[in-house]
């Protein structure tokens, strides 16, 4: 078990130098280092003067790749790439552009964003998996037929709109919840109730529908007609047979996306003003702030990397047949 | 177990009754009936240093918080400087003949710096354990001292410091003498960027201490705009022991760095500095307190803008500013009370305001039934659409392309832009001088002979006609080359890119249709066109600018020869170089507003108009709200320092909100129980299903 964790851990290596390199190269197509001190500057009174300076401070006055005036391994070391990728791999981010400390902001921020994604995952998984395994229970009837039509009209329906509509109704409508906002301890209750039922609501129609594929493919199976035959109550065969075996599927989609919670919700953090990484991301995009853009690149890299992994072992949990030797 | 089924559905319900009768307010419950102004901000701050910021997204925090020697009048219009810690306005006084000029400024003594750590001699030598646990700046020991005229020397000499960007460093380096040498002598010295750089060890010629209170500072010739700049922020003071404690090893790593944590004189203090999601100002406890204005506008006393003359300001303890990115929920939480004063979006703009027949502005009836009321002001803006006079078709100064550029600004109809696509909000510019600026002449003699005549006591835009002849006269009969016999073909460069601006784009397109013209629309990013405009490559394209200072010569230098941006990098975009214009421009810049230069400037406005470099688009009209419980608010483009002017009645607020929130819990709990009831066909085939005996096979 050790040796596939190292084994994937130093496969994980290139991996994030690809990755880095296309974040780079992506982003270096589009903005310039000019461009970017321009963007930071301001557009009233920047001098070419100004702009060098910038660029200077920050080591955006180096060639992007190769460094041909310089001797040897300096070719490759003096160079915007070569110095701004090898700190991530320490995971220090150095500071953003407004000099603002990325890991001081990352940590700051970890919280809000996991304090609505954490619920949003646990409350979404287990809601679309009982309506799923209900849908399955009543597969053929009229109970499934309008539990999988009320699953596609809630799957065609965009998430802006539950936002922009849950607002509406229960913030300013219902005067029940906040409309946006934050704030930190216990008090943040009050305001992720209401993204995370919207956020649970939006995804019922795709998550439920997924599930009941998959449980649906699983009472087909010779086991369950066994436990059947045996006698046993359909909601035993259901939740200690069916839910059981299905477990490989389910663990494939939702494991892998436990790591990336943390990188936070881009819509639902911008529309509910919460300052989480999600919202972090997408300003630094915006003002092309390329230290911040590479560090949540890379985190994000990492953690789906994690994600896959802890997703590998997981299957021993379930599936007692499979072994890492 | 179906007690508690129903306890776990209702449990969150429950749980926010316990926030009190209010369940969607969006401040802590200690917050309420406090004497707080809450407001929004969009985007987060880039820099809070006075030396490097320069947007208004920034200055709504720093200007509360620094104080220049002199600051605008509040109430009184056209703009005019009063002093604010200086004891009176600057008089230049020329030297050798107006070779230099000597601005001598003093301040009042006894002025105090807010309470700040920088002012603790222990705190300048901090263990690097105790930074690392420090969550803010002010949980260390707390000191201040009394603010000197070298404060104010040391901020002038941090424009020329080599680790900080101030955007007028070249500007000043014009006029301030020894300032270009500073930078460089500065620069030289920094050899160790690990070590703080006392600016105090270095000289600067032109600046002066003449006593503990008094400083001088020498321009070279006459530069009438300078005391303009003694009312931002980048002339403001700066305690060297702020910048030497924020110098420290670690404290960066910390964000605790003075471009996050401001330090000045101002009625307020920055307690919370959270730009991602709220910024709090603090009433400053040494603020000297200052008196309310006596005198305005003659409306200003029917409009109760001076009931509160001569009181002791500031009004408000605290002012909480939200991070809003989206404008459903600012516009929401504004008409719930939870933010005073808002402005108005283009999605929100039918909801509050009713635009009438003659073009009046009022707010709607639903405004007017919560008590809110609509402020306008034109801004001191100008949103532009140039022409490239490099440019080989539309540039340049033959009769040819002068005739088919006056042709395009008689058919472009700015009066059925502002109608279709802003709402009315803004006026037509004939000039580059928005109003209520010096040099801007109004009424007949105000419009664009050009482009507009005076019929029926008011603007016309000349017939299409018009435009055709002069399009004839430039080459072009019905738009069309005579020697190739194809149509025009321009291109408008452009940024706008989205969805809604198509819409716009047309527009575009049928104006110039009208003429016959093709107009071929190219959009591009904002690094590209950037780029366009910096290389002169651009042939039609849209720009705007905003007043620095209210000034005639801050918006014709957008004119000015020597500033063409593709020669250079000022800010003349159309590269318009017209030598009679530049005489001028030098003859007015260094003229105090009479009669003698309202000629001028009125001669260089009819060479502008001739030439017609620029479509003369229109300066915006800016439309806020705000709630009845707040008081003195005029709309002032220039003044950055109004919330202290600024009073709310707190008792009138906390009554509206409760009514306006009242919870109404109902809809959900129906929600519940159709919900519960939709599950019980299941519940019952469930049992059904479980109860029934095998089929035989």
């Amino acid at each position: 078990m050790l040796g596939y964790i190292l084994r994937r851990v130093l496969y994980a290596i290139p991996i994030l130098v690809g990755v880095n390199l296309i974040t780079f190269a992506l982003f270096f197509i589009v903005n310039t280092p000019d461009d970017m001190a321009r963007m930071h500057l301001g557009v009233k009174r920047v001098t070419p003067e100004a702009i060098e300076k910038w660029k200077q401070e920050r080591g955006y006055d180096r060639p992007l790749f190769f460094a041909s005036q310089q001797n040897g391994l300096s070719k490759i070391t003096q160079t915007i790439f070569f110095e701004k990728s090898v700190r991530l791999f320490a995971f220090d981010f150095g500071p953003a552009e407004d000099r603002r400390d990325i890991g001081e902001e990352i940590r700051a921020r970890m919280g809000p964003s996991l304090a609505l994604a954490i619920p949003v995952f646990l409350v979404g998984l287990a809601v679309n998996i009982t309506f799923a395994l209900l849908m399955a229970f009543f597969r053929a009837t009229y109970l499934d037929f309008w539990g999988v039509v009320l699953c596609v009209a809630m799957m065609s329906i965009s998430t802006l709109f539950y936002i922009i509509g849950g607002q509406y109704v229960a913030a300013k409508l219902w005067n029940l919840v906040p409309i946006s906002g934050y704030d930190g301890g216990l008090d943040a209750g009050r305001f992720v109730i209401l993204p995370v039922l919207i956020g649970v609501v939006s995804g019922i129609g795709s998550g439920s529908r997924w599930y009941r594929t998959i449980f649906l493919e699983e009472m087909g199976r010779d086991y369950v007609r066994t436990a059947r035959a045996k006698g046993l109550a359909e909601s035993v065969v259901l939740f200690r047979h069916v839910l059981k075996n299905a477990m490989i599927p389910i663990l494939t989609g939702a494991v892998v996306v436990i790591p990336l919670l943390f990188m936070g919700s881009l819509l639902a953090e911008s529309f509910f003003g919460i300052p989480g990484l999600g919202s972090y991301t997408i300003d630094a995009i915006q003002a092309q702030d390329f230290a911040v853009v590479r560090s949540m690149v890379f985190i994000g890299s990492v953690l789906y990397i994690m994600g896959l992994l802890l997703t590998d072992l997981s299957y021993t949990l379930v599936d007692p047949r499979i072994r890492f030797d | 177990m179906r007690i508690i089924l129903i306890l776990l559905l209702f449990l969150p319900l429950g749980s926010l009754s316990g926030c009190g009768e209010v369940w969607n307010d969006p401040y802590p419950a200690s917050e309420r009936g406090k004497n707080n102004l809450y407001s929004v901000f969009v985007e987060r701050p880039k820099h809070l240093d006075p030396v490097q910021s320069y947007t208004t997204d920034e200055s709504q925090f720093i200007r509360q918080i620094l104080e220049p020697p002199l600051q605008y009048h509040y109430l009184k219009r056209p703009y005019e400087l009063t002093p604010l810690t200086a004891v009176e306005l600057p008089r230049p006084r020329e030297l050798e003949g107006g070779k230099f000029t000597v601005y001598e400024i003093r301040i009042r003594p006894g002025i105090r710096y807010q309470p700040h750590p920088a002012f603790v001699e222990a705190n300048q030598k901090l263990p690097r354990g105790k930074i690392e646990d420090l969550k803010s700046p002010y949980e260390l020991p707390l000191g201040t001292r009394e603010l000197v005229a070298d404060d104010y020397i040391y901020q002038i000499k941090r424009l020329a410091h080599p680790r900080l960007h101030s955007p007028i460093l070249g500007l000043m380096s014009e006029y301030i003498v020894g300032m270009a040498d500073y930078a460089k002598r500065l620069r030289a010295a920094d050899t160790d960027r690990s070590r703080w750089l006392d600016l105090r060890e270095h000289a600067l010629n032109g600046v002066e201490r003449v006593d503990r209170y008094t400083y001088r500072v020498k321009l070279n010739g006459r530069y009438p705009q300078f005391v303009y700049w003694l009312a931002m922020p980048f002339f403001t003071p700066i305690p060297w022991e702020a910048e030497k404690l924020f110098e420290q090893p670690g404290m960066a790593k910390k964000n605790f760095t003075l471009d996050w944590w401001p330090v000045g004189t101002g009625p307020y203090m920055l307690s919370e500095n959270n730009p991602n999601a709220r910024m709090i100002l603090e009433r400053n406890p040494n603020f000297r307190g200052e008196p309310y204005p006596s005198e305005g506008e003659p409306e200003d006393a029917a409009a109760g803008l001076l009931a509160d003359a001569g009181k002791t300001m500031p009004f408000i303890d605290r002012v909480v500013f939200s991070r809003e990115k989206e404008s459903v929920p600012l516009w929401n939480k504004f008409l719930q009370g939870y933010y005073d004063v808002a402005g108005i979006g283009s999605d929100q703009f039918d909801q509050a305001v009713r635009v009438s027949v003659e073009g009046a502005t009022e707010p709607t009836d639903e405004m007017i039934k919560k008590g809110i009321t609509l402020s306008t002001i034109v801004s001191a803006t100008i949103y532009y659409f140039g022409f490239n006079m490099k440019d080989p078709v539309v540039g340049g100064s033959s009769e040819r392309a002068r005739k088919l550029r006056q042709a395009i600004s008689i058919a472009v109809d700015m009066e059925e832009y502002l109608s279709i696509f802003e709402n009315g909000r803004g006026v037509v510019a004939h000039s580059p001088i928005p109003p209520g600026i010096f040099g801007r002449r109004t009424g007949k003699e105000g419009i664009n002979a050009l482009t507009h005549v005076w019929r029926d006591g008011r603007e016309q835009r000349r017939p299409l006609e018009d435009a055709r002849k002069l399009l004839a006269e430039a080459g072009y009969p019905d738009g069309r080359d005579p020697k190739t016999g194809a149509p025009l073909l321009l291109y408008f460069d452009t940024t706008a890119r989205g969805p809604g601006d198509k819409s716009r784009l047309d527009w575009w397109r049928k104006q110039l249709a009208r003429l016959s013209i093709q107009l071929e629309v190219r959009q591009t990013d904002w690094n590209r066109f950037q780029e366009k405009i910096r290389t002169g490559t651009q042939q039609l394209y849209g720009l705007g600018w905003s007043a620095d200072y209210p000034d005639a010569e801050n918006f014709l230098f957008l004119l000015h020869g020597p500033q063409a941006r593709a020669d250079g990098a000022g800010a003349n975009s159309s590269n318009y170089v017209n030598p009679k214009y530049d005489a001028l421009f030098e003859k007015m810049k260094n003229m105090p507003n009479s009669p003698e230069r309202q000629r001028v400037i009125d001669a260089m406005i009819d060479m502008a108009r001739r030439d017609a470099p620029w479509i003369f688009g229109f300066h915006p009209k800016d439309f806020s709200l705000r709630h009845s419980w707040v008081a003195n608010a005029k709309p002032n483009d220039m003044a950055g320092n109004t919330t202290k002017y600024r009073r709310i009645d707190v008792p009138r607020r906390e009554a509206l909100r409760r009514e306006w929130n009242k919870p109404v819990v109902w809809p959900a709990v129906v929600i519940l129980l159709t919900v519960l009831i939709s599950a019980i066909p299941a519940v019952l085939t469930y049992r059904r299903r479980e109860r029934m005996a095998a089929r035989p096979a």
